[in-house]
């Protein structure tokens, strides 16, 4: 653990002194290399056992609903236990209009499912978020159960059999034909690996773009882009008066009044912000290749471990929350040889993270310097133990 | 709405929902100590719970074997005796080692509550995932085949062997309440009695009280925080191993993530009593218990568990530090 930590600082570190158009240029380079990723399919870490284009698919909208929960539990402080309600929200919206009780296009059922989701963060966090901390913790955690439980329950939105056959995002250029039309513009193909050498496989093509059976890699594109969408928005908002804001209330709430901050309005944007990101990624999930959801795809262990996506990748840095995100979808399904253990593993990592890096991977860099500086306060007055130090 | 049901059956509901609530109240009491002393959500508090419950079926397995009987109360307390010990010890040794591992070393380093939060929520994992591997975990060690009747299947359902019959104690108001019932509510109040006059009395409950209003007064004061923490854990996994007993004599049968819902139901008891009190603890369990017996009894027994989180928004509007807020800090010296 010792060198990734000072490896990954290092990374922070540099990254923080670089200039402008080198930062920029490396994110589109960035970007692009994540696009290919699942074409390219490199060795050691393409899974083997599962489709690779699902795994990134997992990843990408795992990462994105760490962003939209960094939101809340990063920027804000709000502890937020029941986020998965958001995701069921958004999902069960998009799938009781284009499925089971209309039958709207994909683009049209999004941007209802993202308000419809936004305005569930409001009805939820108006009365509550005057409530302390961790009482909001049960409080959301409570939520989410609800709306599992509820979903479960009512008939018009299709009980316990979940919603089937939702419609996919619609395809560019010509639909498949079968039994062997891809359709699509043009395919490409992906790389197979002998050892260290590639060579192109014909056999595993990606027609563009069609939202079809065949492969997961065009859903995949599709999230990765509204990721980066999302963290741009991200970035805008948090440099504004609004991150101000949420910094400031999070940081002292008493404070941020007196100044006049009206804190209690920002929380609650955060919220509903949070949520529209949640239901957002829950529409697209519904949509995605199996275009199946049911109550039991809403667990309240899913909304534990976007929790520990967001934290472990450090709160409040916007990519902290996706490589968080990213690390909580990928690693058990690399480590699937482990099949049985995988949890147990991932349990334990869990553990021994914090003991290593209190802060997350990649935590803001207000954070480390604050650590830093506390810790320079703690020495002179000799202190010892600092248990109540918040977030 | 079926008021009729309800008002008919109104004595059964509540007996059996104070019974259930009492189990709700023993586990609560884990989760409240420790937020006391360390403000932190003690995650991992369910699988302690677990951990109980199995040690309860085992002493079972072990006395019996696997073939199923059924017993009364009356010809079982003796080995009910001998099992609540049993889970208490493993109970309480699973809850130090969480101490030990997932919280001490976080403090140490001044790791931020929510990342020991993620400590907890780890080591939750592990400590289910472990016992619903334990088949092959006794295969590393080479006993699979002498624990078969311990391990095999691990991750089915774990059946008590002894099938508890419950025989009527008396009768009131043409319901006749059962013997297990009165137990594990008369049980489960003397422990928390016992706890509370605990923590009001001794030394070592004064001490827990006074790192729970200010450690670092306490530090200076004299108070060695480590070793009221890990009493703290331990006291929280006495009591989750009588739970233990009590859930066993109740529903019988436990598996390897029986913890979990257990666990909400009974973090959600702490919080609506206020969390940090004790006595809220008692006052949230027993209230959710019957409010959500009242709940499944008038819409149905699928939205049980919606009603027991209304309840909780709804009294956490009108009152946003529990319905007795004061925390253990703050009681009386």
């Amino acid at each position: 653990m010792g060198p990734v930590r000072t490896a990954l600082d290092a990374m922070a570190r540099r990254w923080a002194g670089m200039p402008r158009g080198a930062r920029v240029a490396l994110v589109v380079l960035l970007a692009a290399f994540f696009y290919v990723l699942p074409l390219v399919r490199p060795p050691v870490v393409t899974t083997q056992q599962i489709d690779f284009g699902g795994v990134m698919f997992g990843i990408a909208a795992f990462a994105l609903v760490a962003v939209g929960l960094n939101i809340v539990i990063g920027y804000a402080g709000l502890l937020d236990l029941g986020y998965v309600g958001f995701y069921a929200v958004g999902a069960y919206t998009t799938g009781v209009l284009t499925s089971y009780q209309f039958h709207w296009s994909f683009f049209a059922a999004l941007p209802v499912a993202i308000v419809v989701t936004m305005i569930t963060g409001v009805l939820l966090g108006a009365p509550t978020l005057r409530v302390r901390g961790d009482y909001l913790a049960i409080v959301t955690l409570g939520f989410g159960e609800i709306i599992r439980l509820a979903v479960t329950n009512v008939e018009w939105v299709g009980a316990a059999a979940g919603i089937k056959d939702i419609p996919h995002p619609p395809n560019i250029g010509p639909d498949p034909e079968p039994p062997f039309g891809t359709g699509g513009l043009f395919t490409i193909p992906s790389l197979s690996w002998d050892g260290l050498v590639p060579s192109v496989d014909t056999g595993r093509e990606t027609p563009f773009l069609v939202f079809g059976a065949v492969s997961a890699i065009p859903y995949y594109w599709l999230v990765l882009t509204v990721l980066i969408l999302v963290l741009v928005a991200d970035r805008l908002v948090k440099d504004s008066r609004v991150g101000r804001a949420w910094e400031a209330t999070r940081e002292d709430e008493d404070a941020a009044e007196l100044m006049g901050v009206p804190t209690f309005r920002f929380k609650l944007l955060a919220f509903a912000l949070g949520a529209a990101i949640g239901g957002l990624s829950g529409a697209l999930y519904a949509s995605s290749q199996g275009g199946y959801i049911n109550p039991q795809s809403f667990p309240l262990l899913l909304s534990i471990l976007f929790v520990a996506a967001v934290i472990v990748g450090g709160a409040g840095n916007r990519w902290g929350a996706v490589l968080g995100g990213a690390l909580v979808a990928y690693l058990p399904e690399r480590f699937r040889e482990f099949s049985d253990f995988r949890l147990l593993v991932f349990g334990l990592a869990l553990m021994i993270l914090p003991v290593y890096r209190p802060q997350g991977l990649l935590p803001p860099r207000r954070t480390i310097r604050a650590r830093a500086a506390q810790e320079e306060i703690d020495e002179l007055e000799g202190r010892e133990s600092a248990q109540k130090e918040v977030l | 709405m079926d008021f009729s049901f309800l008002a008919n059956n109104i004595v059964e509901l509540t007996v059996t929902g104070l019974a259930l609530g009492a189990i709700y109240a023993l586990v609560a009491l884990g989760y409240t100590m420790v937020y006391g002393v360390l403000q932190l959500i003690n995650f991992a508090h369910s699988e302690v719970f677990m951990y109980g419950t199995f040690a309860v079926a085992w002493v079972f397995v072990f006395v019996h074997g696997r073939t199923p009987s059924t017993q009364t109360l009356g010809e079982t307390i003796g080995l009910l005796l001998l099992s609540l010990v049993a889970a208490m010890v493993v109970s309480a040794l699973i809850a130090m080692l969480l101490e030990r591992v997932a919280y001490r070393p976080l403090l140490k380093r001044k790791a931020p509550r929510l990342m020991a939060l993620i400590s907890a929520i780890g080591a939750s994992f592990a400590l289910a995932e472990l016992m619903g591997l334990r088949d092959r975990v006794a295969g590393w060690v080479g006993l699979r085949d002498d624990l078969d009747a311990y391990v095999a299947k691990a991750r089915d359902t774990y059946s008590n062997p002894v099938t508890i019959q419950p025989q009527t104690l008396f009768e009131v108001g043409g319901y006749g309440v059962k013997d297990v019932d009165v137990m594990v509510i008369l049980a489960s109040l003397f422990m928390m009695l016992a706890l509370d006059q605990f923590v009001r009395r001794t030394r070592f409950g004064r001490g827990m009280r006074a790192v729970a209003q200010d450690p670092e007064s306490a530090a200076l004061m004299g108070v060695n925080s480590t070793r009221i923490i890990r009493g703290t854990f331990i006291l929280g996994g006495l009591m989750a191993g009588a739970a233990a007993t009590l859930y066993m004599v109740k529903i019988g049968s436990t598996r390897q993530d029986a913890g979990f819902i257990l666990g909400v139901k009974a973090f959600t008891a702490a919080v609506l009593g206020g969390i940090g009190n004790l006595r809220g603890a008692l006052v949230g369990g027993l209230l959710l218990g019957v409010s959500e017996n009242y709940g499944a009894a008038l819409f149905g027994t699928e939205w049980k568990d919606v009603v027991a989180f209304v309840l909780l928004i709804l009294i956490l509007l009108v009152r946003p530090s529990g319905l007795l807020g004061e925390s253990l800090g703050k009681a009386r010296a």
